[in-house]
């Protein structure tokens, strides 16, 4: 299992390396990247935060549950970034690999719906004219 | 007993740093914590959602605090 939180740019192929198994028939993964609008505004870039020892902990549960969940999992990967991106940037990647692929897509989408449920990360859109901690207000 | 609560995000700027020291009476809990931190900051209420981490876990509202917990309010999530 591969769970980390970085400052650094995320080399998409190291994490799907990272999945490799011998008994894995399918590897699905999950790219979040940086979209250039939000709610009809135009966004120029993203900052992350994360409560980093926690965020860690939560990841690591995530996947663990997921591998309760499908016990036919061979492997988990999850990297998520923090910092300032840019538009395109790769923000996060989920990858799992499975026997076969129905499995790999159902844990794939859990992992990053659960993820963005209870990972402490938080993103600020910043536009032209002002910035905005996304969904902190109803 | 004192406590050392950490601050992300919205809740760090509503605050203006990002970690609070308190002296609250023993045994407080997380609800009676997050009603006193919304008295002094009524931005706190505004917010969707905001919970309490102990030693990195979402702690329930009668949970009591201690002196040494890890402690960090955690306002709406948006990784991804």
């Amino acid at each position: 299992m591969l769970i980390e939180l970085t400052d650094q740019p995320i080399h998409v192929a190291a994490v799907l390396d990272a999945v490799q198994a011998d008994g894995a028939g399918a590897v699905n993964s999950f790219i979040g990247t940086i979209r250039n609008r939000s709610t009809g505004r135009r966004v120029v870039r993203l900052h992350y935060e994360a409560y980093d020892q926690m965020a860690v902990h939560q990841l690591r549960k995530v996947a663990e549950q997921a591998m309760e969940r499908w016990p036919m999992l061979q492997k988990v990967a999850v990297v998520h970034r923090k910092g300032t991106l840019e538009i395109g940037d790769v923000a996060v990647v989920v990858a799992v690999s499975t026997p076969h692929r129905a499995e790999s897509f159902a844990a794939c989408q859990y992992i990053i719906d659960t993820l963005k449920e209870v990972v402490p990360i938080w993103k600020k859109e910043e536009y032209e004219d002002g910035t905005v901690w996304v969904a902190a207000h109803p | 007993m004192k406590l050392s609560i950490a601050l992300f995000g919205i809740t760090r700027e509503i605050v203006g740093q990002p970690q609070l020291e308190l002296t609250v009476p023993e045994g407080q809990s997380v609800q009676q914590l997050l009603a006193g931190l919304q008295q002094t900051y009524p931005a706190l209420g505004e917010l969707r959602s905001l919970a309490v981490a102990v030693n990195n876990e979402y702690a329930q509202p009668d949970a009591p605090l201690h002196e040494r917990d890890e402690i960090a309010l955690i306002p709406p999530v948006s990784g991804g």
